[in-house]
């Protein structure tokens, strides 16, 4: 078998044998670091995770969230697609009847346990109303307590945000009788 | 009051104060700096920030609150001694390492003489064979730590650190010689008073100047004593993760660190005295009416302000070059610095007696 065998050139002589000459241009480059990253925080690629957050793309799949209509209602019709989709079985939804005939159906409980969850995505691409997404953005879940990662109905839901379509608000969407109330938790995260 | 001036008088608390004075306000804090600005510098140089979390409330001080934090640290961690080690050894070996780095300081002028009063610890005739001495010394800490903590690993780099600073110590007086011939003495206020004067009025008689050669081979065998990078084959962080104290913890260690560093400003300190003048300002001769005061002044700034460059130098050379294996320090050491050494010591003879 034969062997092939990369020459690789050493520069040989006086000037690698001396060593200096070899020694200034490293300094030469390690000191135009040092002295940029002195005078301006140009060049430092440091992200100081707690104050500043890496920009993530904004398919990244972060924490869950339901979307709202345009009168205000949440858009999902409690289908199961997303519980029924879902690999880790961390959704449970129960469906109630709506008052208003055109809305039929409406979540009376979304849970997600976000402990499961794998944020594989399935639940958003099996939604038929679009009406869950995980495109907050939300990197770190981190909180003292496993229920505080039991994220429920309203905390998932979008922030109410009025215009002239919206027929409905937060008081509106009603609460089933034996809703549990929102779990808090240790960030205090307000209810999306 | 009279007899506070006669009790300051006496040699003896001079001597005290002296010693208190370089060691406290100056070695130790800027040592102790070192340890901060090793880490934030070659932060600087490899594009990150460096340690700034430690804080008191919302006080960081730009990390400076990391010695306070690493101090503790290491005062309140538990010191072990392990299993099979020779306890006596194993406890004075730190002290060896830290006694022969700040002795160096007992000779080093930082300002120049007032009439009788001299800016130096102790002015002794030998001058630097007194540095070579305690250099010398600075070997049994490395080796008393790696034979007494009954670890491969420190054993290795303890007879490292015995060959590889018992052959630099060669080269160390050797670059010294044509140092010697130069200006006449090994005294040290000797040599720095000869630095003082200038060429044609206008370069300084400095010991780069005159020797340049000896500079680039004392500081490499400086470099080598100290035991850092590239020399730190000892240490080895890469092969035998901490060389000769590697069982060490807590303060013990910390003292091991704190001496290498405290090393640094001596090196720095040294080379400031011999090759750059000491606390002498250049062209300073021009202006004979200054004020005593303000000489002295601008002699300890310019002594200070020398020392820090060269440690700050010293730690760019660690970041930019990388480790030289054990074999290529030796070879570097008897094959390159031993013939050049000699050479710079025969050049400067023929140079001394040809211009006599």
């Amino acid at each position: 078998m034969k062997f092939k065998v990369k020459k690789v050139d050493r520069s040989e002589g006086l000037k690698e044998a001396l060593y200096i000459p070899g020694i200034a241009v490293g300094l030469k480059h390690t000191m135009r670091h040092f002295f940029r990253n002195i005078i301006s925080k140009k060049d430092v690629v440091t992200i100081q995770y707690p104050e500043e957050e890496r920009p993530v793309s904004r398919r990244w799949r972060g924490r869950h969230r339901l979307t709202r209509r345009d009168d205000g209602f949440l858009k999902c019709v409690a289908c199961y697609m997303c519980e029924t989709v879902c690999p880790a079985k961390c959704i449970h939804i129960e469906a109630g009847e709506h008052p208003d005939f055109s809305v039929e159906k409406y979540p009376v409980s979304f849970d997600i346990d976000e402990l499961r969850c794998v944020f594989c995505g399935l639940c958003v691409e099996a939604c038929p109303k679009q009406a869950i997404r995980m495109d907050t953005g939300v990197i770190g879940m981190a909180y003292h307590s496993r229920e505080s990662f039991n994220f429920t109905r309203d905390l998932l839901r979008d922030a109410y945000t009025p215009n002239e379509k919206t027929k409905y608000t937060d008081a509106d969407l009603p609460k089933p009788p034996d809703q549990q109330s929102a779990l808090p938790n240790s960030h205090g995260i307000p209810a999306l | 009051m009279q007899l506070v001036l006669e009790f300051l008088a006496l040699s003896f608390v001079q001597d005290v104060l002296k010693i208190l004075f370089i060691l406290l306000l100056f070695a130790m804090p800027l040592g102790t700096f070192m340890t901060l600005m090793e880490r934030k510098w070659s932060a600087a140089v490899q594009d990150r920030i460096g340690p700034n979390r430690a804080n008191i409330g919302s006080y960081r001080g730009r990390g400076l609150l990391h010695i306070a934090a690493d101090a503790l640290k290491s005062i309140f961690k538990e010191d072990l001694i392990p299993r099979g080690a020779d306890k006596f050894l194993y406890t004075i070996a730190p002290f060896f390492s830290f006694m022969s780095a700040v002795a160096v300081f007992a000779i080093i002028p930082i300002a120049g003489p007032i009439g009788d009063f001299k800016f130096q610890v102790t002015d002794v005739q030998p001058g630097l064979l007194f540095i070579f001495a305690i250099t010398s010394l600075g070997v049994y800490g490395a080796v008393l730590a790696g034979a007494s903590s009954n670890s491969k690993f420190a054993l290795f780099g303890g007879t490292r650190a015995s060959a590889q600073m018992i052959s630099y110590e060669v080269f160390l007086g050797l670059s010294l010689m044509g140092l010697f011939m130069v200006y006449g003495s090994t005294q040290v206020s000797i040599i720095v008073e000869g630095q003082g004067e200038h060429w044609f009025g206008l370069i300084p008689k400095w010991g780069v100047f005159t020797q340049p050669l000896g500079f680039v081979v004392f500081f490499t065998a400086l470099i080598a004593e100290t035991k850092r990078a590239p020399f730190d084959a000892p240490e080895g962080e890469s092969e035998i993760v901490a060389g000769y104290f590697v069982e060490y913890s807590g303060m013990r260690w910390s003292s091991f660190m704190l001496a290498e560093y405290i090393a640094i400003v001596g090196v720095a300190a040294l080379i400031t005295t011999l090759f750059f003048g000491g606390y002498q300002v250049p062209w300073l001769y021009h202006w004979e009416s200054a004020p005593q005061w303000l000489v002295t002044l601008l002699q300890f700034g310019k002594f200070t302000s020398f020392t820090f460059i060269l440690c700050w130098f010293q730690i760019q050379i660690r970041w930019t070059v990388p480790k030289f294996r054990f074999d290529q320090t030796m070879a570097l050491g008897w094959k390159k610095l031993l013939p050049v050494a000699l050479l710079n010591t025969v050049v400067t003879a023929i140079i001394i007696v040809a211009l006599a």
